[in-house]
C-alpha cells in the first residue's frame, strides 16, 4: 500500500491537470489554482528540509573528524546564528508577521554586511577563470570550433561599445557587417535556433516523463522497494 | 625561429597568476580613469522603454526582483533604470520577489530610487512591496488568479486590502506589464510562460548576460523586450537620460553598481583583454602546429 496509494494519488492528480487544461469549465478551472496553491505550501516545507539535511551533513562531518570539519563548524555556526536571528527578528518587531528583513533587524545587517560581499567575491571570481579559461580552451582546432571561436569573438565585441567604433564606418550597403548588427544576428539567428531545438526536446521529454510518471511506469520518485 | 619558438611555447603555459593580474588591471585602470564610452540604445531594449512611456499615468506595473547579491552589477541599473521610469511616468509599481534574497533587492532600489529622487511618492498609494514568497512558477500560477490568497499582506505584515493601489488589483491580468530583473530560475522565462503568455500580459525584464541568450526565442511576441547584461542595463539607463535628463544627474551621483553606462568601461576592456589573450593563445597554438609539422617532416 505504501506505494500503491502514492501512485494512485499521482496518477488522479495529473489526470486532473491535464483535463482542466482542456476544460474551461467548473469546476476544473479551480483544480488549477487550488493545487498551486498546495504546491506553495508544499514548497515552503522544503526549506525546513533543505536546512535539516544541511545540519545533519555538517553535524555528521563534524563528528565523524572529517579533515575539513571545520568549515562544517562554520557552515553549523553561520546557519543556526542567522535562522534565530531571522525567527526571533532580533533588532525588529518580533511579531509573528513583522519584517524579518526589517531596517534595523540584525538579519538585515547580515545580509548586507555579510551575506552581500561574499555573493560579491564568489561571483565575480568568475570574471578571473573565464579569461584563463578562455585563453587555454579556446583554440581554432577544428572548422567547428573556428566559427565559435568567430561567433564568441563578435558577440565579445559586440556587446561593447567597442563594436560600433570598430565598424561604424562601413558603408551603408554593408551595414550587415557591422559589428553590433553581426552581434544581433547572432543572437537572433543561429542562437535563436539552437535555443528553440533545445526548448522542444526538453519539452518533449518532458511530457514522455510525465506521462510515465502518471501511467506509473516511471516509480523513481518513491524511493527504493524494500 | 627557435627564439621565436620558445617564446610561443612560453606563451602557451603562461601562469594563470598573469592572467589574473592583467583581468584585475583592466578593471581597476578604467574604473580609476573613469572611462567611459557612449551607450546606444538597441531595438530589443528600446521597446521597454517605449513601453513603460506608452503606458497611460497611474498604470499598475508588477516588477519582479528575482537575483541575489551576486548577479547585483548587472541588475541592480535593469531595477533602477526600470524603477525610476516607472516613477517618472507616475506608474503605480507593485514589487515582489520569487527569490528569498529578492525582497532585499527590491528595498534597496525603493531606498535609492523612490525614498530618494521621488520623496512625494506614498507607500501604498504609489509603490508597494510585497515581498517574498516560496513556489517558484507555483507561486505565478497561484497569484495568476489570486494574488490577495497568496499574499494577504505586504512585506511589513500590513493586511493587503488597507492600501488603496491594490483596490482591484485581485489577480495578474490586473497589471498593464510585468517586469522581471532576474538572473536565474525561477525568472523571466518563468514569468513569460505562466503569466505573460497565459494572460496576454505584456512581459519584458533583464537578465544577466550569460542567460539572456535563453531568452531570446521569446522575443519579440512573448517577450516585448530585453536587457542582456550589463551592456542592455547601460542602453535602458541611455534611452532613460535621451529623454529625461535629470535621470543622467542622478547617475552621475550615484555610487558602486548603479551606473551602467559608467561600469560599461570597466567591462569594455575586460572584454578586450579577454580577446586578446584569445587571439595570442591561437598564434602561440598555431605556431606550434607548425613547428610539430616541421618536425615530422624532418
Amino acid at each position: 500500500m505504501r506505494r500503491e496509494i502514492p501512485l494512485f494519488i499521482t496518477f488522479i492528480i495529473g489526470t486532473a491537470l491535464i483535463v482542466a487544461l482542456f476544460i474551461p469549465h467548473n469546476p476544473f478551472p479551480a483544480f488549477d489554482h487550488e493545487f498551486s496553491i498546495w504546491f506553495d505550501i508544499i514548497a515552503v516545507f522544503a526549506f525546513v528540509l533543505g536546512g535539516g539535511n544541511l545540519l545533519k551533513v555538517h553535524v555528521d562531518r563534524f563528528t565523524r573528524k572529517h579533515p575539513d570539519r571545520w568549515y562544517s563548524l562554520v557552515t553549523i555556526f553561520a546557519f543556526l546564528i542567522t535562522l534565530i536571528i531571522g525567527l526571533f527578528k532580533v533588532g525588529g518587531d518580533p511579531g509573528l508577521t513583522g519584517n524579518y528583513q526589517a531596517a534595523g533587524t540584525w538579519f538585515k545587517v547580515i545580509y548586507d554586511a555579510i551575506f552581500t560581499p561574499l555573493q560579491a567575491t564568489m561571483f565575480s571570481l568568475l570574471a578571473f577563470f573565464v579569461a584563463s579559461a578562455a585563453y587555454r580552451a579556446f583554440r581554432a582546432k577544428t572548422k567547428e570550433a573556428t566559427v565559435l571561436l568567430v561567433a564568441a569573438f563578435v558577440i565579445l565585441v559586440g556587446r561593447t561599445p567597442v563594436g560600433y567604433y570598430l565598424t561604424f564606418w562601413l558603408p551603408d550597403w554593408l551595414s550587415f557587417l557591422h559589428i553590433p548588427n553581426l552581434s544581433a544576428w547572432i543572437m537572433s539567428g543561429p542562437n535563436l535556433a539552437g535555443q528553440r531545438a533545445i526548448m522542444i526536446g526538453i519539452a518533449l521529454g518532458i511530457i514522455a516523463t510525465s506521462i510515465k510518471l502518471i501511467l506509473g511506469i516511471e516509480r523513481g520518485y518513491l524511493g527504493r522497494e524494500k | 625561429m627557435e627564439q621565436e619558438i620558445t617564446f610561443m611555447e612560453k606563451m602557451l603555459k603562461i601562469d594563470r597568476r598573469i592572467i589574473f593580474a592583467l583581468i584585475a588591471l583592466a578593471v581597476i585602470i578604467p574604473m580609476m580613469m573613469n572611462l567611459q564610452f557612449p551607450v546606444r540604445p538597441s531595438p530589443i531594449v528600446k521597446t521597454i522603454f517605449e513601453k513603460v512611456e506608452s503606458l497611460p499615468d497611474g498604470s499598475i506595473v508588477l516588477m519582479s526582483f528575482d537575483f541575489g547579491p551576486s548577479t547585483v552589477p548587472e541588475n541592480e541599473p535593469m531595477g533602477d533604470a526600470l524603477l525610476y521610469h516607472c516613477m517618472l511616468k507616475n506608474h503605480k509599481v507593485c514589487m515582489m520577489a520569487l527569490w528569498p534574497t529578492g525582497e532585499a533587492e527590491g528595498q534597496k532600489a525603493i531606498t535609492r530610487v523612490i525614498t530618494s529622487e521621488f520623496p512625494n511618492k506614498k507607500y501604498g498609494e504609489d509603490y508597494i512591496m510585497l515581498g517574498f514568497k516560496a513556489g517558484n512558477q507555483g507561486l505565478i500560477n497561484a497569484i495568476f488568479t489570486d494574488l490577495k490568497g497568496m499574499y494577504t499582506t505586504d512585506a511589513n505584515g500590513v493586511d493587503i486590502n488597507s492600501f488603496p493601489m491594490m483596490t482591484g488589483v485581485d489577480n495578474l491580468k490586473a497589471f498593464d506589464l510585468i517586469l522581471g530583473v532576474c538572473s536565474g530560475k525561477p525568472g523571466l522565462k518563468e514569468w513569460v510562460q505562466f503569466a505573460g503568455d497565459r494572460g496576454d500580459i505584456p512581459v519584458a525584464g533583464g537578465v544577466t548576460a550569460v542567460e539572456a541568450p535563453l531568452l531570446y526565442p521569446y522575443y519579440p511576441k512573448q517577450l516585448l523586450g530585453l536587457m542582456g547584461g550589463l551592456q542592455g542595463a547601460a542602453e535602458l539607463q541611455a534611452a532613460v537620460f535621451d529623454k529625461y535628463p535629470q535621470y543622467e544627474k542622478y547617475l552621475i551621483n550615484c555610487s558602486g553598481a548603479t551606473n551602467a553606462v559608467r561600469n560599461m568601461g570597466p567591462q569594455t576592456v575586460a572584454h578586450l583583454v579577454i580577446i586578446f589573450f584569445v587571439v595570442v593563445g591561437n598564434i602561440a597554438f598555431f605556431a606550434q602546429q607548425r613547428r610539430n609539422k616541421r618536425s615530422r617532416m624532418e
